[in-house]
C-alpha cells in the first residue's frame, strides 16, 4: 500500500510504476523459461506483452499475482514490486497479492455452481465481505464497468454459465474488478471469442484503463497495436524490447522486433 | 483503491481491501494435515487388519507352524488344526469357476467390442454390470433352492454317467458340494473378468485393426492377431483379478459348498473353502483354540487375496489397461 | 502363408477361414447370451418365489419364531438402514476427505501408493473385516453389537468412497481452481466452496455407489452384528439386518422362513439396484 506521504504528493503517484521486474528468472524444475526479464509496467494504462508461442509470456504474467505457483515445480528468483511493495517477500501470503492483483483467463470460466450474480461477487463474499448492501452495490458497479449490466440486469439469477462465450468472459472481468484490484492482468482474454465479442472487450478495456493498470498478453499484434499504451516483446524468455506501442510497431529498435512485426517469424 | 484524501472529517467510504479480513494461511495448513491423516487411513487399516489377524492367529501359529498349511485333518473337538482342506477348497472352486466363466467373459467381451451391433452395446453391458451388483447372499439363495435342484436332476446324473469313472465325479450327488460352489463362483466372477476385458480391448488403437483388415484377413482373424494378441497381458491381468474375487467370495460359496472339513476327490462331495470354513463355523468357535485356528485361516486367506491382487494390479498397470481398481 | 497355385484353391481355403470367423462368431454372441441368461434366472425366480410374499406384513412385522407363518422383516430393514448411518459416519467423512487430499494435494509418490493400496484394499474380503471387528470391538465389548456391524461396514466402505470420489474430484476443470485462487481465495475455501460444490453430483453418485454395494453384505455382519429377531433400540445390541436375515432365513429348516426369504431378496435387490439405476441417471444427465 502507498505510503500516506506518498499519497499526498501526485507527482510521486504518477512516476511510482505498479510492476517493476527485476531480474525475473523462473525454471520449470530443470527447465530455465525465464532470462532475467528487466521491465516496469506504468500506472493507469495498457501495457502489452507480446511474443511467439512458448516465449514465456503467460509464465511471466502469472509471477505478477504468484500464480506460477501453482505449478509445483515452479522456482522464481529475482523481485518484481507491486507499488513499491515487495510481492515475494517472505511474509508476504499470495492470497494477499492476488486480492491487489486480479486476473481474467483465456477460456472464460464463471464458475457453474453460481448464478451471474453470486460470479461477480464470489470473491468478496468467498473472502469474507457479508454487507449485503455492499456486495449488491459492488455487483451492479462491476457489471456495469465490464459493459454486461444492461444485456443481464433482468437475468442475475441465471447460472453463469448460461451467458454466451463474450459474455461469460466479461462476467469474469466484472468478478475480478469487483474485488478493486489495482492491476488487472489478462492472459489472452480473447482468443477464444468471435470479432464482435472481441471488440467489445477492446472497449471496455479502454473504459476501465482509467481505474485499473491493464497488463494483457496477446498473441494478436494487431490487439496489442490497437488497444495498448506501452508493448513488450518477449523471445524465448528474453525481454527483447519493451516500448510505447507507437514506437514498438513504427519504429522497433531491434531485429528481431522488427522480424516479428512484420511476420516474418511467429 | 478509493484515493479519498479527505480534507474534511466526513468518513470515506471503505474500499474493498479495507472490508475484508486479513488471509491467514493457518485454514490451508490445517485442511493439508487433516485430508492427509484421512488418506493416510488406508494404510492404517491395512495395518489394523494384519494387526488383528495375526494377534488372533499366534496361538495356532506357535502351536502348528508351518504345518499349518499342509496337514489336512481339521479337528476341534481334539483340537488339531490343519488348513489343507480349505486351500484345497478355494484352489478347486476357484479353478472350476475360472475354467468356466474365462472362455464365457472373454468370448463376451470380444462381442461387445468386436461384433456387437453398436445398439446394443451399452444395454448389455449394463446388464452384465447389474449381475455384478446383485448380493453375494442373493446369489446363495438362488442356488440354493434353484440352482442346485435343476442341475442335481439334469446335469449331474449325466456327468456322473458319463464321467463317473474318473474320481472326480464318483460317489454320491448330494446338489450342494465343490462343484455347485464353483458354478456358482463363475456366475459371480463373469462380470469382473467381462467389464476388465471389454474396457482393456476397446483400448485397443483401431489401427491395429485397421492394418489387419487391409492385409485381407476374416474378422476372427483380425480379432485373433491384431487384438487379443495385443491385449494379452491386460486380459491376463482381468482373469487374475477374476480369480482374486473368487478366492475372496463368501456368502454364496458358503451357502452351497455344505461345510465339510474333509478332502475329497470327487467334485459332486461337499467342503469348505478359506472363506465359507470362517463363514460356516466362526460362530461355534467355542474354545480359544478353535477361534485362533479360524483366525489364522482368515490370515491365510489375507495374505492369498492380498498376493493375487497385487498381481492383477501390477498386471493391469503393465497393460495400461484400467487406471483404478474394478469395485464392482 | 502358404502359396496356392489354382484360384480355386485359394477360394476354397478363403471359405474354411471364413467359417471359421463366422463359428467364432456364433460362439460368441452364444457366451453373451450365456452370460445374462442367470441374470434373468435370479430376477424370475425372485419375482416369482417373492413377489407375493412381500406384503404389509412384510415391511411391518417381525419374524416369528420356529417358521410359524406369517411375520415379516421390518426390523431387518431398520436394522439396515441404521447400519447404513453407523458406517457413513465413518466412511463418509474418511473417504471425501481422504479423496480431497489425493486430488488436491499429496505429492506423486505418495498418492500412488495410497491408491494402489486402496486398491487392494478393495479386493479383500469382506468376511475377514467381520473377524477383525470381532477381535477389536466383539471381545472387548463382550458382546455383539450394532456399532461393531457398522464400524465393519464403514471401514469396508472407506477404499470404495476415496477412490470413487478422487475421481470424481479430478473430474472437475482446473480453470475454475486458478480463477478462485486468483481471486485471492484461501485454498481450502476453494476446495471446499468451488471444488466439492462443482463436483457435489458426482460425489452422491460415489456415495450412493458405495451405499448399494454395501447394504447387500453378510459377511462383516456375521460375527458383529450377528442379527436379532427382535427390535433393537440399542446400538450396543445384537442388530438385524436384510442380508442376515435372509441368510439366515434362507439356512434354516422352515418353509415359511424360506418363502420370506425370497421376499427379503426381492426387496434388498430392488434396493440395491434403484440406488444404482440413480446413480446412472444423475451420470447421465450432467453429459
Amino acid at each position: 500500500m502507498p505510503s500516506p506521504a506518498a499519497m499526498s504528493t501526485p507527482s510521486t503517484i504518477a512516476e511510482q510504476l505498479a510492476f517493476d521486474a527485476k531480474d525475473v528468472c523462473v525454471w520449470y524444475g530443470e527447465k530455465q523459461v525465464l532470462y532475467n526479464i528487466n521491465l516496469g509496467v506504468r500506472p493507469k494504462s495498457i501495457t502489452a506483452i507480446i511474443g511467439p508461442s512458448g516465449c514465456g509470456k503467460s509464465t511471466f504474467l502469472r509471477c505478477l499475482n504468484r500464480m506460477h505457483e501453482l505449478v509445483p515445480s515452479a522456482r522464481m528468483e529475482g523481485n518484481i514490486t507491486l507499488f513499491g511493495d515487495d510481492l515475494y517477500a517472505p511474509t508476504v501470503d499470495p492470497a494477499f497479492v492476488r486480492r491487489r492483483v486480479g486476473m481474467v483467463f483465456q477460456k472464460s470460466n464463471p464458475f457453474p455452481t453460481m448464478s451471474i450474480q453470486d460470479n461477480v461477487v464470489a470473491g468478496l463474499r468467498l473472502n469474507g465481505i457479508r454487507d449485503k448492501a455492499f456486495l449488491n452495490e459492488q455487483m451492479e458497479n462491476s457489471l456495469r464497468l465490464a459493459a454486461l449490466w444492461d444485456e443481464v440486469k433482468d437475468d442475475l439469477h441465471k447460472p453463469g454459465v448460461s451467458l454466451s462465450g463474450g459474455q461469460q468472459q466479461r462476467l469474469c472481468i466484472a468478478r475480478a474488478v469487483a474485488m478493486q484490484p489495482e492491476v488487472l492482468l489478462m492472459d489472452e482474454p480473447c482468443s477464444a471469442l468471435d470479432p464482435m465479442a472481441t471488440q467489445k472487450i477492446e472497449e471496455l478495456m479502454q473504459e476501465i484503463k482509467r481505474n485499473f493498470t491493464i497488463v494483457i498478453v496477446t498473441h494478436n499484434m494487431q490487439q496489442a497495436a490497437r488497444c495498448s499504451e506501452q508493448t513488450a516483446f518477449l523471445f524465448m524468455g528474453k525481454l527483447i524490447e519493451m516500448d510505447t506501442t507507437e514506437k514498438i510497431f513504427g519504429n522497433p529498435a531491434e531485429q528481431q522486433t522488427e522480424d516479428y512485426i512484420t511476420g516474418r517469424f511467429g | 483503491m478509493a484515493l479519498a484524501v479527505a480534507t474534511t472529517p466526513a468518513p470515506a467510504p471503505k474500499t474493498v481491501g479495507q472490508r475484508m479480513p486479513a488471509p491467514s494461511r493457518a485454514g490451508d495448513v490445517f485442511s493439508e494435515r487433516f485430508t492427509l491423516i484421512m488418506a493416510l487411513s488406508i494404510f492404517a487399516l491395512i495395518g489394523l487388519i494384519l494387526y488383528e489377524l495375526l494377534v488372533g492367529a499366534w496361538p495356532t501359529i506357535k502351536t502348528f507352524g508351518f504345518s499349518f498349511l499342509t496337514t489336512s485333518s481339521w479337528n476341534p473337538v481334539t483340537e488339531k488344526f490343519g488348513a489343507l482342506p480349505f486351500i484345497y477348497g478355494t484352489l478347486l472352486s476357484s479353478l472350476i469357476a475360472l475354467l468356466i466363466a474365462v472362455p464365457l467373459s472373454i468370448a463376451t467381451a470380444i462381442y461387445l467390442t468386436e461384433l456387437a451391433p453398436l445398439w446394443l452395446r451399452q444395454p448389455l453391458t449394463s446388464l452384465i454390470e447389474m449381475l455384478a451388483a446383485i448380493p453375494s447372499v442373493i446369489l446363495g439363495l438362488w442356488g440354493i433352492f434353484v440352482m442346485i435342484p435343476f442341475l442335481s436332476k439334469f446335469v449331474y446324473p449325466g456327468l456322473q454317467a458319463a464321467l463317473g469313472w474318473t474320481p472326480f465325479f464318483s460317489g454320491p450327488i448330494f446338489g450342494i458340494g465343490m462343484l455347485s460352489g464353483g458354478i456358482i463362483l463363475s456366475i459371480m466372477i463373469i462380470p469382473i473378468i467381462t467389464s476388465v476385458s471389454r474396457e482393456i480391448l476397446s483400448s485397443v488403437p483401431n489401427l491395429q485393426r485397421e492394418a489387419a483388415y487391409a492385409l485381407g484377413a476374416t474378422k476372427w482373424e483380425v480379432t485373433r492377431v491384431a487384438v487379443l494378441s495385443y491385449a494379452k497381458r491386460g486380459l491376463f491381468g482381468a482373469i487374475i483379478l477374476g480369480m482374486g474375487r473368487a478366492v475372496g467370495e463368501t456368502m454364496a460359496v458358503t451357502m452351497v459348498i455344505g461345510n465339510s472339513s474333509k478332502i475329497s476327490a470327487s467334485l459332486f462331495a461337499p467342503g469348505n473353502t478359506m472363506a465359507s470354513v470362517l463363514a460356516n463355523q466362526f460362530a461355534e468357535a467355542s474354545d480359544d483354540a478353535f477361534l485362533s485356528a479360524l483366525f489364522a485361516v482368515g490370515l491365510v486367506l489375507f495374505l492369498v487375496t492380498v498376493v493375487v491382487n497385487l498381481f492383477a494390479q501390477l498386471l493391469l498397470l503393465a497393460a495400461g489397461g484400467s487406471k483404478h481398481g474394478k469395485l464392482a | 502363408m502358404t502359396t496356392h497355385s489354382t484360384v480355386r484353391e485359394w477360394g476354397d481355403h478363403h471359405h474354411a477361414r471364413k467359417r471359421k470367423s463366422a463359428f467364432v462368431s456364433t460362439v460368441c454372441v452364444l457366451s453373451g447370451v450365456l452370460v445374462v441368461t442367470p441374470l434373468a434366472l435370479v430376477f424370475i425366480y425372485l419375482v416369482i418365489q417373492g413377489a407375493a410374499s412381500v406384503n404389509g406384513d412384510f415391511f411391518t412385522q417381525l419374524p416369528k419364531p420356529s417358521g410359524e407363518l406369517g411375520g415379516g422383516m421390518a426390523n431387518a430393514i431398520v436394522g439396515t438402514f441404521t447400519l447404513l448411518a453407523i458406517a457413513s459416519l465413518i466412511g463418509v467423512p474418511i473417504g471425501i476427505f481422504g479423496a480431497v487430499y489425493l486430488a488436491e494435494y499429496g505429492s506423486p509418490k505418495l498418492n500412488w501408493w495410497i491408491r494402489f493400496s486402496s486398491d487392494i484394499l478393495n479386493g479383500v474380503p469382506s468376511i475377514i473385516w467381520g473377524i477383525v471387528i470381532y477381535g477389536l470391538m466383539v471381545v472387548p465389548m463382550k458382546g455383539y453389537s450394532a456399532l461393531a456391524g457398522g464400524v465393519a461396514l464403514g471401514c469396508l466402505m472407506i477404499p470404495i468412497i476415496l477412490r470413487t470420489t478422487e475421481e470424481v474430484l479430478l473430474l472437475v476443470p482446473q480453470g475454475y481452481r486458478e480463477a478462485a485462487l486468483a481471486l485471492g481465495i484461501a485454498r481450502w475455501k476453494v476446495i471446499l466452496q468451488i471444488v466439492i460444490k462443482t463436483a457435489s453430483r458426482g460425489i452422491i453418485t460415489a456415495l450412493l455407489l458405495a451405499f448399494a454395494r454395501v447394504a447387500g453384505e453378510t459377511a462383516p455382519l456375521l460375527f458383529t452384528a450377528l442379527g436379532n429377531n427382535f427390535w433393537n433400540r440399542n446400538l450396543l445390541q445384537p442388530i438385524s439386518a436384510l442380508p442376515l436375515q435372509i441368510y439366515s432365513f434362507a439356512t434354516s429348516a422352515f418353509d415359511d422362513y424360506h418363502r420370506q426369504a425370497w421376499a427379503g431378496a426381492l426387496v434388498l435387490v430392488t434396493f440395491v439396484f434403484v440406488l444404482n439405476i440413480s446413480v446412472r441417471f444423475l451420470t447421465r444427465e450432467k453429459a
